[in-house]
């Protein structure tokens, strides 16, 4: 593998395929993704765009390792090197994870009786950081996402929606990652709320982070994203005939 | 803590010549093949597992697919029929566990390894205060200072979250979950590398179960153990392990990274487990 130089994309995907078995459906098969391609560059958004349940959850979701591409390649830059996701050991996902790739969910996964502050600091933490140093830092983003600061000692199991989405965003964000994956990170915040997140990922493209997005709100997109990438259906397979009922 | 006296395995207690393991990242512990049978039924069948060091693995699956036999042949509790278990000692040898004496095991399952068993009673010695059942393991591994015995076992005490007052009470005057915590206490004063941990959580209460894997998660990550945890609760897997192993009939089914494994399973047993829990 060549060293990189700037200009290099962070992210490459090629002709990634992605089927889902359904062994306890009488193995009825879902395609998904058929050859999906896309390559993201340092300093660039893209937005992912395309009718609900057409794969761009997916999409993230393979990328960050969460689920197992069927086909293709998937690699993102690590230490100035292009790495496989696809077919990489857990370990090496587990280091991509905490170097290269920052990915903010949809929804919160809450950890029983962990303080929001500790959750968000966790990140930095893993990656040496003083842990005083790694909490005031949780703070600050906390502070900046209009976060009350009660609340930053409490679990965020009983946190409204908007409150874990901001949580979630800063999980994502505190830890400055080559490639950013976010999955609709504004969808419950008010205007206000909505404003910071945008100029927090800006920041972090103008910082030289590529960001790949789900946006559904148009205004978000328009504000973030440099260019979109339309997901369809000719991205995804022709049913399996042959399989089972669901 | 510091180390223990004469180090935590003697030199001559390491290896035999020849046996190796990968070197540009070594491993801990290295399982090859191993195979247990009871009569015509496998307990283990062709079970491999590497363990490096700081990571935590989870081995699930339902009651019989053979996790407790496999964690206690690991953790060299029981020779398996065929296979070998190698573990890469503090010193930097290597040795065939089930090649070794029963004293070097012994003394690995007293040093650098802890065993935490489902049943803090099986863990624990009933008829001696809850200060001693902790300094009795630091004693076995070659403290003798009194003084800083009990204060290692009042600082564990509080690090379990358990009453300092209780110190010399007996673990029979506690409840269930306290015991759980003391059985813990008890395994990490020596500061052990590698831990075993036999469905931990499993006679619990749920809100005692939380507080348990809350100190769990928290002591594996501030101490950079590596741990086995044997459970057939995917949560507890969820929340404690970087990596998980499916067993069924004796056979890992699949393996692989905890979230990808809950979130995207393959194998139609790991589908049927996954979807047979109301949400992990």
């Amino acid at each position: 593998m060549t060293a990189m130089t700037d200009t290099a994309p962070i992210l490459e995907i090629r002709d990634l395929t992605k089927t889902f078995v359904l062994h306890t459906r009488g193995g009825a098969s879902i395609p998904v993704l058929d050859r999906f391609s896309l390559s993201v560059d340092a300093g660039e958004c893209v937005a992912l765009n395309g009718p609900s349940g057409v794969g761009k959850s997916t999409v993230l979701r393979l990328i960050y390792g969460n689920y197992r591409a069927g086909g293709g390649e998937i690699r993102v830059r690590h230490a100035g090197r292009m790495v496989a996701v696809t077919d990489a050991e857990p370990r090496r996902l587990i280091d991509l994870r905490r170097h290269a790739v920052a990915y903010v969910s949809q929804f919160l996964r809450v950890i029983p009786r962990v303080p929001a502050l500790d959750i968000v600091a966790a990140p930095l933490i893993a990656l040496g950081c003083d842990a005083l140093e790694a909490q005031a830092r949780a703070g600050a983003l906390l502070a900046r996402l209009n976060l009350p600061e009660r609340l930053w000692t409490l679990p965020p199991a009983t946190f409204s929606g908007g409150e874990q989405q901001r949580v979630n965003v800063a999980v994502g964000l505190i830890a400055p990652r080559p490639l950013l994956l976010l999955d609709e990170p504004t969808a419950s915040l008010d205007a206000g709320n909505r404003a910071v997140v945008i100029d927090l990922v800006r920041e972090a493209v103008a910082g030289g982070a590529a960001v790949l997005g789900i946006f559904h709100d148009p205004m978000v997109r328009e504000a973030i994203a440099d260019r979109a990438v339309a997901l369809s259906a000719r991205d995804r397979q022709e049913p399996d005939q042959q399989a089972g009922e669901p | 803590m510091t180390a223990p006296p004469g180090g935590a395995l003697g030199a001559a207690a390491l290896p035999a010549a020849g046996l190796e393991m990968a070197v540009d990242d070594p491993s801990l512990l290295d399982a090859d093949r191993l195979m247990v049978r009871f009569g015509a039924r496998f307990a283990c069948r062709d079970v491999s597992v590497r363990i490096w060091p700081g990571e935590v693995i989870a081995v699930v699956g339902e009651s019989g697919a053979g996790k407790t036999t496999l964690l206690d042949c690991l953790s060299g509790q029981r020779a398996p029929d065929s296979g070998s278990v190698r573990y890469r000692t503090s010193a930097g040898g290597i040795i065939d566990v089930h090649q070794e004496s029963e004293m070097v095991r012994r003394r690995l399952q007293r040093t650098e390894w802890g065993v935490v068993r489902q049943n803090p009673r099986d863990g624990l010695r009933l008829d001696i205060s809850a200060g001693g059942n902790i300094g009795e393991r630091l004693m076995a591994t070659g403290h003798r200072h009194y003084g800083r015995i009990r204060a290692a076992a009042a600082d564990w005490l509080e690090r379990v979250e358990l009453d300092v007052a209780r110190l010399d009470d007996l673990p029979a005057q506690f409840s269930g979950g306290m015991q759980q915590r003391l059985q813990v206490a008890r395994t990490l004063v020596s500061a052990p590398r590698l831990v075993f941990l036999d469905e931990p959580t499993g006679g619990l209460d749920v809100s005692v179960q939380a507080r348990l894997l809350d100190l769990l998660r928290r002591l594996v990550a501030e101490l950079d153990l590596a741990a086995v945890i044997v459970t057939h609760d995917l949560a507890v897997a969820r929340l404690l392990a970087d990596r998980m192993v499916v067993m069924q009939h004796g056979e890992i089914v699949e393996s692989g990274l905890t979230d990808q494994v809950l979130d995207d399973p393959q194998e139609p047993y790991t589908q049927l487990l996954v979807s047979s829990v109301l949400r992990v």
